[in-house]
């Protein structure tokens, strides 16, 4: 579990995260939703400690994070997976060596342990066979794989994702978002995602955090959204004109 | 400490930088022979300073000099590039989520092999500018190949290697560190990864000309 305690952050005069307080669940998908400048990804980026907050501390369990030097952060370091929006898989590497890349780094296993443990991870993102590939010659979507296997060839506690549907086909993106799922309801980590996709709202939400202008302005989970009169929350989740008759319609049949 | 990384970057730099170093080199030390023979004139110098000036104004200044002000915009720029986009990619954030000091992985190397290197490719200018000078001078009959090995062999002074190694070395880092701090702290778009890959080849100039004539009044 991480919990996050009156979390401010300011760049220069402007106050981009203005006290927020809330917990992200072990074993759930927990989403930090909210519209373009809202401070989805300073958010994030201080969960992982790429920024300091200005005030206010991160719990991972009973560790405060925002305490550690960089130091004894990497004790945690290694118990986290991160998807960057964009994958930020390293181009002169092969999937494979992108993949294997923490094993080198973090562990003392043989080549044949890693090979062995780098081949369970791609199938189980469904990249069996794409090895050899580099970044530049797999799909969007399959690069997401690679980059989610990357992030979890380590085992991980903490898995956190930024935009990862950014870019894809909804096909592709509802698989990402039950990879992520199936991933995190398999091995019991604690995922935080960052999204303004209402699809993964909708379907993987299990802790909705939504931000407002910096501050945290409802949270609660994908079977709330829809019976909310949070006036925030319905105007962020159903701004296309087509969800809200789908809406509508909801509620019609509801009250029928 | 990262080897595998180190020894890449070794091979990148070094192998990497031979045809360069080399076509320049022996391109100056053609040049120098030529203006020196035509700066004597019918003077009553004897011909063979013309080799013992090649091999001394190669050792003390252009080798160094012209060879690390070449790899500062090839190797220089190159490295601003490669971080710059690495930053701007997130894969600096990437390693730095992972765990990896970032620092000791992707500048750290980068520095060492620069120094273990640049040194190797500047004895190696060295060498190619004497047979750039020996070349110009017996294919334009400015001076016997007799005379100009002379010259090459005429008041040899250790102490200008030590001036050579040691401008290398300097120049080395100077090159090198400047290049990963403007890679490294890149910011915003592909303007300002030019701008950063254009301000670590300029700045780098500077500084190894600056470096250059606070080494000469020291040295010397």
């Amino acid at each position: 579990m991480i919990r996050i305690e009156d979390i401010k952050k300011q760049f220069g005069d402007q106050e981009v995260l203005k006290g927020i307080s809330t917990v992200f669940e072990h074993g759930k998908t927990n989403l930090i939703i909210g519209k373009s400048g809202a401070g989805k990804t300073v958010m994030l980026k201080i969960l992982v400690g790429l920024i300091q907050p200005t005030t206010g501390t991160v719990w991972y369990g009973d560790t405060n994070f925002t305490a550690l030097n960089t130091k004894q952060r990497k004790a945690i370091r290694t118990e986290m997976g991160m998807l960057f929006q964009g994958s930020a898989l390293f181009d002169s590497m092969t999937v494979e060596e992108n993949v294997r890349f923490p094993l080198d780094m973090f562990t003392k296993l043989t080549k044949k342990e890693k090979q062995i443990k780098v081949d369970k991870t791609l199938d189980r993102v469904e990249l069996t066979g794409s090895n050899n590939k580099y970044p530049s010659e797999v799909s969007g979507g399959m690069q997401k794989r690679v980059g989610i296997a990357r992030a979890i060839i380590l085992d991980p506690k903490y898995l956190f994702c930024d935009e990862p549907n950014s870019g894809l086909d909804p096909t592709t993106s509802m698989k990402i978002d039950e990879l992520i799922r199936n991933i995190t309801e398999e091995n019991q980590i604690t995922t935080v995602i960052n999204t303004h996709d209402m699809n993964s709202v909708m379907e993987i939400g299990d802790n909705i955090n939504l931000l407002h202008l910096g501050e945290l302005a409802w949270v609660g989970n994908r079977h709330d959204v829809m019976t909310s009169e949070n006036e925030l929350l319905q105007d962020f989740i159903f701004a296309s004109p087509f969800l809200q008759r789908l809406r509508d319609a909801a509620n019609l049949n509801k009250n029928a | 400490m990262y080897w595998k990384e180190t020894t890449r970057q070794m091979i990148d730099i070094g192998i990497g930088s031979l045809v360069i170093v080399g076509l320049v080199s022996v391109f100056i030390g053609a040049v120098t022979a030529i203006q020196f023979a035509y700066q004597l004139g019918s003077s009553s110098i004897p011909k063979y300073y013309i080799g013992y000036i090649v091999r001394d104004i190669m050792i003390i200044e252009l080798a160094p000099t012209f060879t690390c002000l070449a790899l500062a915009g090839k190797v220089g720029s190159n490295i601003a590039a490669e971080l710059g986009g690495m930053r701007q990619k997130e894969q600096i954030d990437a390693l730095e989520v992972m765990g990896v000091d970032t620092t000791a992985y992707l500048v750290l190397p980068k520095i060492i092999a620069a120094l273990t290197v640049i040194p190797m490719l500047v004895v190696l200018s060295a060498f190619m500018g004497m047979a750039g000078g020996y070349t110009a001078c017996t294919v334009g009959n400015l001076v016997s190949e007799a005379e100009f090995m002379q010259g090459l062999r005429a008041f040899f002074d250790p102490y200008n290697i030590w001036m050579m190694e040691i401008k290398a070395f300097v120049f080395a880092f100077l090159l090198t560190s400047i290049s990963c701090y403007q890679g490294f702290f890149v910011t915003g778009g592909s303007i300002e990864l030019g701008r950063a890959s254009t301000s670590a080849v300029v700045i780098s100039n500077i500084l190894i000309l600056l470096a250059d004539y606070v080494l000469a009044l020291i040295l010397t």
